[in-house]
């Protein structure tokens, strides 16, 4: 039965814009509890379809063509009034980060309530009593307390049950979810994918999901459609877009999925000295807090790690948001200063050289950053921040400008960048500049955090390898930070797991990947999406080459 | 710029604020040509009305000087005044914000109880005490002024570099091995520049009307014409020569109104919140 039909759909985007419609011609239906996934790179105009359907779009934003049908009635004529009562009551939807989607100044219970207040039904104490009832639902753990728990004292995952709680309050006929997922690790977002499919069984809702992610599609869609620059390119059942892709695109974008690969690392001589040697290295932050006599608050992010890095070598740093994996990192390059143990450097130990002596140092060991937005400075040119630093170094400007210009040529963007700014370009482009500032100093270590998560998948592969061509190239040695696997097991010869601070198992790639040690790696790799899909797709293969014999 | 100004000029208020400044600035800049007589000569008998002899449109005051000649006179004033002193504030706010907020700790502690110092003191008393040690020149009444004025700019540099320092750029900059004094000046304060600027633009405002106020106390430099000593030396005579008091009381409001309008048109065009919805 159809429940929601949208009809021819385009939604003019304001004048100056990259292109004219945001949204061009989309039709879909959407039928009573299913989930229908809306899969496409970032701008390719999938959350701009779910905002008209919710009437937020944002200023500047019009839709000028089509209809959005939902029982009997035009949503794109509707006055906000009517709006108001249908928001929540029958569509709500779910965002990216819940911690902006939620108040931080209010308790969980009174944001619950706060739902049923705005539709004005029900008496407060019955209120209450639903809203623990919701927060028993999402698979809050002691839902008694955490009705009265502000945002900040939940986890991540556990502030997104909460978004959901709040979304399904008023029972609607439609959820949609805008990428619920992106913002967490894999294993909550497993059981965030797993709440959803419960909810729809069990209320028999209709679910809109938006991701960008085909792992996470290939786990819990019925029907898909991509969208590539506001158009719909392909739709059709689960299986048959993911197995028996028609279009170039949708195939490009199911081979850019990094699969967990097992292969065997570069053999290091383990005899010769590593470059970089890290013994018992620990750090604990202390926080103040308010109060004379209040105990600080204490957090142990890395506690006792031990290991070596050799040259040419990638070793990988696995773990869950919150195990330290930054933490170490930052230890590494001499952003923060461990309070204990040992990092020597080619010999030398770097864990407490101040001064002079550090910012000599620095140079031989440099950092990709995760966020390609905020690592460059916005109001800076490209080829000032690719020169800084080696005119810190005593370069003068004309030399450093032609370093500039060959890097920018090495990580493959053309020399005319150095007169732009940053906003000019994509995230990929930006995160190539990271890279090659990563590269002006001549390092002999690159160590890399998080550096394509925040991109697309295809731009990912990409970004991959450049990383791995410019490490052949250069011969450098790299530590990778993810919480990705996938990616992991795609560039790493050796993977250290961290859980709450320490390194709980380590070894060559394939092994700790193909036969994990512990518990831990063993649940981290259960969550990766996708999995039944890449079992669906050997199926494929196998029986492809059966029937060729 | 061009795109900078096209923002700006929505707002119509900011565009009407630049208008009456360009006038004040204008008058400042004729005040020597227009009147090359001092503004403080004896012209006609005094308490003349204004509009009611040529050649003196406004007037004269109580001591029969031309009226209109101080105030553009006074314009000069006014502005070096707010000019010049709000420059001195940041000068002096700037560096003592930068570096409590880069370097943190005792730093902090110690550069910001020395700024709540002077935020304990209303600074209107202070810049009255400063006065009253130093000779009233107009050197001295600027720099009294700027004392006062600089807790603020201190404390907005210092939140604004705050939530730079930690941005994965500044860390980046600090890997490629620059100095902190150079990560400052090149990373943190061209990013913190938006609000200084907004803040500016309200202080000459502010300075404006401390000289104003300070000058009407007979504590602003006794060989210089401004407004509010045409104001303070006026006030005897509101009941019968009202205007006297009146009419650079305007131009002082006109002023600061002005310099409040642009204020608020640099706020919204710089806003990097607003501007995304403009785009």
């Amino acid at each position: 039965m159809t429940l929601l039909a949208i009809d021819n759909l385009s939604i003019a985007l304001p004048k100056g814009a990259d292109r004219d419609l945001a949204v061009k011609d989309v039709s879909l239906t959407l039928d009573k509890g299913e989930i229908l996934c809306i899969v496409g790179e970032s701008g390719s105009g999938k959350s701009m379809a779910a905002n008209a359907l919710m009437g937020l779009l944002p200023e500047g934003v019009t839709p000028v063509g089509g209809t959005i049908m939902f029982e009997g009635r035009d949503l794109l004529k509707l006055s906000e009034r009517d709006m108001l009562a249908l928001r929540g009551h029958d569509i709500s939807m779910i965002f990216q980060e819940p911690l902006s989607a939620l108040n931080p100044l209010m308790r969980i219970g009174d944001q619950i309530a706060e739902v049923f207040e705005a539709h004005d039904i029900l008496t407060p104490p019955e209120r209450r009593k639903r809203a623990l009832a919701l927060l028993h639902e999402v698979g809050l753990p002691d839902p008694a307390t955490t009705i009265r728990a502000y945002p900040f004292q939940l986890s991540g995952g556990q502030r997104q049950r909460v978004v959901i709680a709040m979304a399904l309050a008023l029972e609607p006929k439609i959820l949609i979810a805008d990428e619920p997922t992106t913002a967490l690790d894999v294993t909550t977002q497993a059981q965030i994918l797993d709440l959803i499919e419960d909810l729809r069984r069990n209320h028999g809702m209709a679910v809109l999901f938006i991701t960008h992610d085909f792992g996470v599609v290939a786990d819990i869609a019925d029907r898909i459609i991509v969208m590539q620059s506001g158009e719909v390119v392909e739709s059709g059942d689960a299986d048959d877009v993911l197995l028996n892709p028609t279009t170039a695109y949708t195939r490009a974008l199911l081979d850019a999925i990094p699969r967990l690969s097992l292969h065997d690392g570069v053999e290091t001589d383990a005899a010769a000295d590593p470059i970089l040697r890290v013994r018992d290295l620990s750090m604990t932050f202390r926080t103040r807090t308010s109060g004379i006599f209040a105990k600080p608050r204490v957090v142990r992010a890395v506690q006792n790690a031990t290991f070596d890095l050799h040259r040419g070598e990638t070793v990988g740093i696995v773990g869950e948001s919150g195990s330290g994996k930054s933490t170490l990192g930052r230890c590494l390059v001499r952003l923060l200063t461990p309070d204990e143990g040992v990092v020597e450097f080619g010999g030398q130990d770097i864990s407490r050289i101040r001064g002079a002596k550090l910012r000599q140092h620095r140079r031989r060991i440099q950092m990709v950053f995760q966020d390609p937005y905020s690592s460059l400075n916005p109001r800076a040119r490209i080829g000032t921040i690719l020169t800084d630093g080696l005119i810190a170094y005593g370069s003068d400007r004309a030399s450093a400008r032609r370093r500039a210009e060959e890097l920018l040529t090495l990580v493959g963007l053309d020399p005319s960048a150095m007169a732009r700014f940053p906003h000019e370009f994509s995230g990929g482009q930006r995160q190539r500049v990271g890279i090659a500032r990563a590269l002006a100093l001549d390092p002999e270590v690159i160590v890399a955090d998080e550096a394509v998560s925040a991109l697309d998948v295809s731009i990912q592969a990409q970004v991959l390898d450049l990383l791995a061509d410019l490490k052949d190239r250069l011969n450098l040695s790299m530590i990778f930070i993810t919480h990705d696997l996938r990616v992991a097991a795609q560039v790493c010869d050796r993977i250290l797991v961290m859980k709450t601070g320490e390194i709980v198992e380590s070894g060559p790639s394939a092994q700790v990947l193909g036969a994990p040690q512990t518990a831990y790696t063993q649940s981290l790799l259960d969550a990766i999406p996708g999995k039944a899909h890449e079992a669906a797709l050997a199926a494929q293969k196998d029986a492809r080459t059966q029937t060729r014999v | 710029m061009k795109e900078f100004w096209s923002r700006f000029s929505r707002n119509r208020g900011a565009v009407i604020g630049v208008v009456i400044l360009a006038v004040v600035i204008a008058c400042a800049i004729a005040a020597p040509i227009l009147f090359p007589q001092s503004p403080w000569s004896m012209v006609q008998r005094p308490f003349l009305p204004p509009f009611e002899m040529e050649g003196l449109p406004l007037g004269t005051d109580a001591v029969g000087r031309d009226v209109l000649s101080g105030l553009l006179h006074g314009a000069r004033v006014s502005l070096l005044v707010g000019l010049v002193s709000t420059a001195v504030a940041l000068v002096i706010g700037i560096p003592i914000g930068a570096l409590a907020g880069y370097y943190g700790g005792l730093v902090d502690d110690a550069l910001m109880r020395f700024t709540e110092f002077f935020q304990t003191i209303p600074s209107f008393a202070l810049a009255i005490v400063l006065l009253a040690i130093f000779q009233p020149t107009l050197a001295y009444v600027i720099l009294a002024i700027a004392i006062v004025s600089w807790p603020p700019v201190a404390r907005l540099v210092r939140g604004e570099v705050l939530s730079l320092r930690n941005r994965e750029f500044v860390e980046a900059a600090t890997l490629s091995g620059q100095g902190d004094l150079r990560i400052i000046a090149r990373q943190v304060l061209p990013n913190a520049l938006p609000p200084i600027i907004v803040l500016a633009s309200l202080m000459v405002a502010t300075a404006i009307l401390l000289e104003s106020a300070l000058s009407f106390l007979g504590l602003g430099d006794p060989n210089v014409m401004s407004w509010g000593y045409m104001i303070g030396a006026a006030r005897t005579v509101l009941r019968t020569a009202w205007w006297l008091s009146f009419i650079p009381g305007i131009a002082i409001l006109l002023t600061v109104l002005a310099l409040n309008l642009i204020g608020e048109g640099l706020n919204d065009a710089l806003n990097p919140r607003l501007r995304v919805r403009t785009t």
